[in-house]
């Protein structure tokens, strides 16, 4: 990695502390090594016997709303076993912000207000450059619900290929590079209920789940939710994604008992995860994550 | 077998019968999503291309290749015939296969040829080859059109751009990697 880029990813640690202390946010600091994550049925921990390393800090930060903090933001490193890619590391580092009383639309204008910061603070001329497309955050951002997108980009109903178990393949290859082609930066909003393991059901259509992704230049930015805060459902949907792991061959993963006795004081809130390695490589035009990080595993 | 994650350029495996080489690989994962593999592969016959997604726990069956010496023989339509420099053998490559490689060969000329079974599907050169001009208009002294090069053409049919003092009978060095001229062969 460059000096010029180690400077520009320090620019943007800065930036995003700054921008969330001003608007009176708590950075909050919990453990990375933790006896239990969320059971995802794609996300593989690291483990650290008999603990885990944190795959996200969501646990320990919902713990804290639940404990009555409002407003608490995280940059941490997390790790996910086996995912090594142009865009993906085993150890990256992950941007969390929770709000105590809100939905996921407040963290979309969060999004805003952060990448318009951000683009103000780190690049020259206050847009994003990717590929040699200019991105400007200033400009009115596209909303697309994952329905439309799907209907538009694949011709296919994303509820329906949930169902057929093709919905990740028609994301990855019909819908992301239609977004890779707009360029102002995108909210890919209402994921398939089955696609949104933690988050709530929208109350008008519980088909859907009140989840969405930040897309800049078709790279996936961030994963923002409405909390579930209902403990039995919760429970229910760990169970779940345990037994879709187990028929797939992975391992069951233990329940964070803890979180679940104490979801049932959490208030209704809201909570986002953004990859900070992936916006350094925005903010560089990077091609891939290697760039961006001081070693990459392959050079340790 | 190979596991779709063991993929990564350079690979060459089956797909349908025909052999593929892996051109771009990249492990992908949408959010909360399933692992899948985007791959970019090219047809090492025919040079078509394909762009297919994968999902982990696929397997493939590599494409094992197999390089030997030849000499090249005789061309008839668009059937050519090398002989392996071992066996004797004769095996016959569809022009197809040839790419850029028949521009560049005359009979008796030793090449590397590639075999996918027993199917040979490319030709590999040396990186320079002399062939002699056989057609190319006589450089005019005093010209003044301040052009640099020519058209001329070799025994094997081609047609590429010489300097002018080029003339007719002339051997020349062809870099078979580009396909242009490189250097007059000093007599």
């Amino acid at each position: 990695m460059s000096h010029a880029a180690l400077t520009v990813r320090a620019q943007v640690l800065q930036a995003i502390r700054q921008y969330f202390v001003e608007r009176g946010f708590l950075e909050v600091e919990t453990p990375l090594l933790i006896p239990a994550n969320a059971p995802e049925e794609y996300i593989d921990p690291v483990t650290a016997l008999p603990w885990q390393l944190q795959t996200s800090p969501e646990i320990c930060m919902k713990r804290l709303l639940c404990r009555g903090h409002q407003l608490i933001f995280q940059i941490s490193h997390c790790w996910r076993a086996n995912e090594r890619g142009s865009r993906h590391l085993s150890e990256f580092t992950m941007l969390e912000w929770y709000r105590a009383g809100a939905d996921y639309r407040e963290l979309m204008d969060d999004c805003i207000g952060l990448l318009r910061q951000i683009a103000v603070c780190c690049t020259s001329d206050g847009k994003f450059t990717r590929f040699g497309k200019k991105i400007d955050p200033t400009a009115n951002w596209l909303r697309i619900g994952v329905q439309e997108a799907f209907l538009r980009f694949a011709q296919v109903d994303a509820l329906a290929s949930v169902q057929n178990g093709c919905f990740d393949e028609l994301l990855v290859s019909q819908v992301e590079p239609e977004l890779e082609k707009i360029d102002v930066p995108v909210l890919l909003t209402d994921y398939p209920a089955p696609m949104a393991a933690l988050a709530r059901l929208k109350s008008d259509d519980p088909r859907f789940a009140e989840r969405f992704e930040l897309y800049l230049a078709g790279l996936e930015l961030a994963n923002g939710f409405s909390e579930l805060i209902d403990p039995e459902e919760q429970r229910d949907r760990f169970n779940e994604a345990n037994h879709k792991r187990q028929l797939a061959g992975r391992s069951v993963l233990p329940l964070p008992e803890r979180f679940l006795t104490e979801l049932s004081t959490m208030p209704p809130s809201a909570g986002i995860a953004l990859g900070v390695d992936r916006l350094v490589m925005l903010v560089t035009d990077a091609a891939t994550i290697d760039e961006v990080v001081a070693f990459r595993p392959e050079e340790l | 077998m190979l596991s779709v994650a063991d993929l990564k350029k350079g690979t060459k495996l089956i797909l349908d019968g025909d052999p593929f080489v892996v051109t771009a690989f990249d492990f992908v994962k949408p959010g909360k999503g399933q692992a899948l593999y985007k791959c970019k592969m090219k047809n090492m016959i025919n040079g078509t291309t394909l762009d297919r997604t994968y999902r982990s726990g696929e397997n493939f069956e590599p494409a094992s290749m197999d390089e030997r010496d030849m000499e090249y023989l005789y061309k008839e339509g668009t059937h050519y015939t090398f002989m392996d420099q071992q066996s004797y053998e004769q095996v016959v490559m569809e022009e197809d296969a040839m790419g850029d490689a028949k521009n560049f060969l005359l009979e008796n000329t030793k090449v590397s040829v590639l075999l996918f079974g027993e199917k040979p599907i490319g030709v590999s050169l040396p990186n320079f080859v002399n062939l002699r001009v056989i057609q190319t208009d006589p450089w005019i002294k005093g010209d003044t059109s301040g052009s640099d090069s020519k058209p001329a053409t070799l025994e094997t049919g081609y047609v590429l751009r010489v300097p002018p003092f080029i003339e007719e009978n002339e051997l020349v060095v062809i870099d078979t990697r580009t396909g242009e001229y490189s250097t007059r062969v000093k007599g």
